[in-house]
């Protein structure tokens, strides 16, 4: 992908307020039809960089283009974008109908496109039924499809959520994840997303980004962020539950930990001869619990306790004093106290430098 | 401490009053209406009510005497003989300096000052806060407070270089250099109300709108001001009551053929010669309150719940 045929392309963007650092030179570029998530804990500027895109904040340097345009300098109406915010931000004072004529009216459009607009989007997105409703009167989904429909009469090419469904109930959230998901294979715009529930992430984006302190940690596809994490933060910011860390040091192709050490072979990626102090990142489901002390390889460790969830338990183990999870089958109850041997699936595993935190 | 249901249950047996519910006491706990703390606090209110009350009832009783009758002293006695000569003289008769045709000269002079003080001051502060709260620019912070430290200055110590500015500009003495200071001096509070007003309306409303591709213009017209209704109300009422009351301004920007009601009022009660008109002062000086009033029994509503929403947020 060049920068020319890129859909949204953010280069060596920095922002700061007065002193304050909040972006750090992002680079960042979306293709055409992308979903493109942008996900983080709060504070990491993730937000304000979806606020940049859009034009709403003046940027300190670097470049914004879109379609192969620099609109670093331009309105935001004339970036081609369309938002949905966290609000919803519908005009309480307007029907439906006029929250979604608004944009276009300001456009100078003529009376019969903006029906036509407006008949398309509320078919697409179901909304026919209450165009002349005011916002007050509707429910929370309700009030988010209109604000997708805001942007979708518009007919923009990048559409930007700002936490689009951290307002509603987590049933309704879900319903709507799989609902834009669907929107998206639909309308086949770049979307720019951002959000700090990273099942959203996982679920809805083609890559994702994840940022913290306004720095973008790891650019890559769900698969990838998941299963190779690029570093500490994004491993452990990443999967629920949370990736369990084990301090060792790495010697002979082997992990040490405390009196025990466990085999690196098949380990993805090239195993240093020496590396101290380092850390092994295990999924609780990429590790097998298998019961008595018999047995090759893996760790011995002792059953803390045992959390049914429903499809499966999340174990929690000692393993030379320091603690790690492990998913197994529900009908598996293992009691606490009881020895274990932890086997973890090696091509899985991931192995940072604990000093540079970085993903070996 | 014992159950108080069976407490209740053994005092109703005890003595038990004939056709009572058998069941004890039931509904509201009963309250004793003269308890001592009711005395005090209704005894309070009462004192603090006639404090208020009683002047007003003077004036009214005294403009509806005649003359005769309030010679005989007795300002909190009703009248015997009702007429309300006085008011009619108060509005159309009474003498300020050369001309007297009342106070009815004043009243069309200050609703000529009103009018466009109000609009134009409310004009100016909305559109202000409206700048102050939405399109911060470098120094706004500054500026706003600058612009509220005005607020706190006494306006005797601009009242003469006001009108050497008025002078200057050629405005000295004609209505609309009134209005101009009026305007000016309804700047800070006003400002202040509507950008605190302003800010308490979700910022995201506003990023919508521009990304909608409104204006500056667009986004106060079709979006803020149709959402601020009740804090238009109460800059109304602010600024109808504060000019309408204005004496200071009226009698040093304006020229006896432009003054407003209120310093007609008091050229028609400090007037020295002939005698003292008692019933004829207490009418004007009537009159003269009675837009106010109307203003806070029509809106007075609209004002407090203007008031509170604008506080919710600083």
């Amino acid at each position: 992908m060049t920068q020319d045929t890129a859909s949204v392309s953010v280069r060596d963007l920095h922002l700061a307020f007065g002193a304050v650092e909040v972006l750090k030179g992002l680079n960042v570029e979306t293709a055409p039809g992308e979903f493109l998530v942008l996900l983080g804990p709060s504070g990491c500027g993730k937000s304000t960089l979806l606020n940049c895109i859009a034009g709403l904040l003046e940027i300190t340097d670097g470049q914004i283009w879109i379609k192969g345009k620099n609109v670093t300098w331009e309105e935001p109406k004339d970036r081609g974008i369309g938002m949905v915010f966290q609000s919803y931000a519908l005009y309480p004072q307007m029907s439906v109908r006029g929250n979604l004529a608004f944009g276009l009216k300001n456009q100078r459009m003529p009376k019969a496109q903006i029906e036509e607009r407006i008949a398309r989007a509320a078919r697409i997105l179901q909304i026919e039924d209450y165009l002349d409703r005011k916002p007050a009167a509707l429910s929370g989904g309700q009030r988010q499809r209109v604000a997708i429909g805001r942007a979708l009469v518009r007919d923009v090419d990048v559409f930007l959520f700002d936490e689009p469904l951290s307002n509603l109930d987590a049933k309704l959230r879900a319903e709507l994840r799989v609902e834009l998901k669907r929107l998206h294979a639909q309308l086949e715009n770049t979307m720019i997303y951002v959000t700090h529930d990273q099942i959203e992430a996982l679920t809805l984006a083609d890559r994702i980004a994840v940022m913290r302190g306004g720095v973008i940690q790891q650019l890559d596809t769900p698969l990838t962020i998941y299963n190779r994490p690029a570093n500490l933060f994004v491993a452990g910011f990443i999967g629920s539950p949370a990736m369990s860390m084990l301090s060792g040091r790495v010697e002979g192709g082997r992990f040490h930990v405390g009196t025990q050490s466990l085999d690196l072979g098949g380990y993805d990626g090239e195993v240093p001869a020496r590396l101290d102090p380092a850390i092994l990142g295990l999924r609780p489901e990429h590790v097998e619990i298998v019961e008595g002390q018999g047995g090759p390889g893996g760790l011995l460790a002792t059953v803390d306790i045992d959390e049914p969830m429903g499809a499966d338990s999340l174990l929690w183990l000692d393993v030379e004093g320091q603690k790690m999870s492990a998913r197994i089958p529900v009908e598996r109850s293992l009691r606490r106290g009881t020895e274990v041997r932890v086997v973890p699936v090696m091509d899985k595993a991931s192995l940072f430098d604990a000093e540079s935190e970085q993903r070996i | 401490m014992a159950n108080p249901a069976t407490l209740s249950a053994a005092v109703a047996a005890a003595d038990a009053i004939p056709g009572a519910d058998p069941g004890g006491p039931r509904g509201a706990r009963p309250r004793r209406a003269l308890s001592r703390g009711n005395v005090f606090l209704y005894g309070t209110l009462l004192v603090a009510a006639l404090y208020y009350a009683l002047p007003l009832y003077v004036m009214i009783v005294t403009s509806l005497k005649g003359m005769p009758e309030i010679r005989l002293g007795n300002i909190f006695a009703p009248p015997v003989e009702v007429t309300f000569q006085p008011w009619v003289k108060a509005w159309g008769e009474a003498c300020t300096g050369l001309n007297c045709d009342g106070l009815s000269r004043g009243f069309w002079n200050s609703v000529r000052i009103l009018v466009p003080s109000v609009i134009l001051s409310i004009a100016v502060a909305s559109v202000n806060g409206y700048a102050l709260a939405n399109w911060r620019f470098r120094g706004s912070e500054t500026f706003f407070v600058i612009l509220i430290f005005g607020a706190f200055i006494p306006y005797q110590v601009m009242l003469y270089p006001l009108v050497i500015i008025l002078r200057e500009l050629g405005i000295y003495g004609t209505l609309w250099g009134l209005i101009l200071v009026h305007t000016i001096f309804g700047m800070p509070i006003l400002t202040l109300l509507f950008r605190n007003y302003f800010t308490s309306i979700p910022e995201e409303l506003f990023k919508a709108a521009r990304v909608d591709g409104a204006g500056f213009w667009a986004i106060y017209f079709k979006i803020m001001m149709p959402m601020s209704l009740p804090i238009f109300v109460v800059a109304t009422i602010i600024q109808v009551t504060g000019i309408w009351n204005d004496f200071l301004f009226g009698v040093v920007y304006t020229r006896p053929e432009n003054y407003p009601m209120t310093v007609q009022l008091n050229n028609i009660v400090n007037s020295v010669q002939g005698v003292k008109e008692y019933n004829v002062n207490m009418a004007a000086t009537l009159l003269t309150g009675l837009v106010p009033l109307a203003i806070y029994f029509v809106s007075g509503k609209l004002f407090v719940r203007g008031i509170a929403a604008g506080a919710v947020k600083g």
